[in-house]
């Protein structure tokens, strides 16, 4: 049997992975998300140096599917009070009112409205991100890598801190903290709940 | 009079003691200030300011070790010149070591050092908030400490040419020098 196993092993091995890679590539649709293996981060210019965060605490619901993207039902909501800066001082300042203002508006929320297939594993999410009780129409190219049973949903967009009234007052100007900032997401994404 | 100093050495004497007595009065000043865009103005200028002081210490030692500096006045006690010898070379680590210090620093707290927003400095260290305070309390403490040895400077500086009424002093001032050999 030991000896049926060694010959036969590498091609069984091939075989079994062909089949899992095309049972995933089938897969039921993707419902949840691996938290500690996902992250929302973010990067800006200051005096023209890039500066990069994260926040800590985000709740993604997504319903996503890469055979009917058409059928995607996704939102992300985030914690803004749980940003990462990089600078203790800079995390105090930002929750502020000439910032996210989180005492009123804790929450930024992005919901997916239409999803394309763009490219082999490239989809177009079209959505409406919603910070400081404004929301603007966004399109994000994100891109989908299958794991195994898991898929890693990544991508970024520019944002323009001055549409959501981000950096009020003294912080308005763009020389030193610039207007755009890039927003970066990898979510990996599980079959079950 | 013995000889003066070169108008090379006077140059690279005065033009850092300029740099370096803003650089020190703008670092005491600013990291004491609230958040605000005018903070991080003050912080990249006072990073670019602190990478020219690097570039033109290497320079000023290249220099110094290429050109001998004029003799100790005669009668100088051996004791007095140790003690002039040690006090120089303190400031010259202390002029690497408190811009590395603060490079280092900048790396640690994620903030890349990109000097005139053009050169951009690598970043030895990754992110790292507690290395990151610690740097910080390192180039503060290497700062008090270069306060001190600019005080001795001058109080030497000024002993020498009051109480000994030897040229030490006046052989730095801005004037008569002797051409670079």
């Amino acid at each position: 049997m030991s000896h049926f196993f060694k010959i036969c092993y590498p091609p069984v091995l091939a075989l079994a992975t062909t089949l899992a890679l095309a049972t995933s590539a089938h897969a039921a649709p993707y419902q949840a998300v691996q938290m500690d293996k996902s992250r929302v981060g973010f990067s800006f210019k200051q005096m023209g140096v890039s500066v990069d965060g994260r926040f800590a605490k985000f709740t993604p619901q997504i319903s996503f599917d890469p055979a009917k993207p058409e059928q995607t039902k996704a939102s992300i909501e985030i914690d803004l009070a749980s940003i990462d800066t990089g600078s203790d001082e800079a995390d105090q300042e930002v929750v502020g009112k000439s910032w996210f203002n989180t005492s009123a508006f804790p929450k930024a929320l992005f919901v997916a409205k239409q999803v394309k297939q763009t490219a082999p594993h490239v989809f177009e999410v079209l959505g409406t991100l919603t910070i400081k009780g404004r929301a603007r129409d966004i399109k994000v190219a994100m891109k989908h890598t299958p794991q195994g049973a898991q898929g890693l949903l990544s991508g970024s967009f520019a944002l323009q801190r001055a549409d959501y009234a981000l950096g009020e007052g003294m912080w308005s100007k763009f020389d030193v903290v610039a207007n755009d900032i890039q927003v970066s997401f990898q979510l990996t994404a599980i079959a079950g709940k | 009079m013995t000889t003066p100093y070169t108008s090379t050495a006077k140059g690279f004497h005065w033009v850092m003691a300029l740099l370096i007595f803003g650089m020190l009065a703008l670092g005491f000043y600013m990291a004491d200030l609230p958040l605000s865009p005018q903070k991080l103005q003050l912080y990249s200028w006072h990073k670019w300011a602190g990478v020219t002081v690097f570039f033109l210490v290497w320079l000023r030692l290249l220099w110094r070790l290429t050109h001998r500096p004029p003799a100790h006045p005669p009668g100088m006690a051996k004791l007095q010149q140790g003690a002039a010898h040690a006090g120089h070379f303190a400031l010259y680590v202390l002029m690497i070591g408190i811009p590395v210090s603060g490079w280092l620093m900048s790396s640690a707290k994620g903030f890349q050092t990109v000097w005139f927003g053009v050169l951009p400095l690598p970043d030895l260290l990754g992110r790292d908030k507690v290395l990151g305070q610690q740097l910080a309390d390192l180039h503060s403490a290497l700062n008090i400490g270069f306060v001190v040895l600019i005080g001795v400077h001058l109080a030497a500086a000024v002993l020498h040419h009051l109480l000994y009424k030897d040229d030490i002093l006046r052989r730095m001032l801005p004037g008569r020098s002797p051409p670079n050999t």
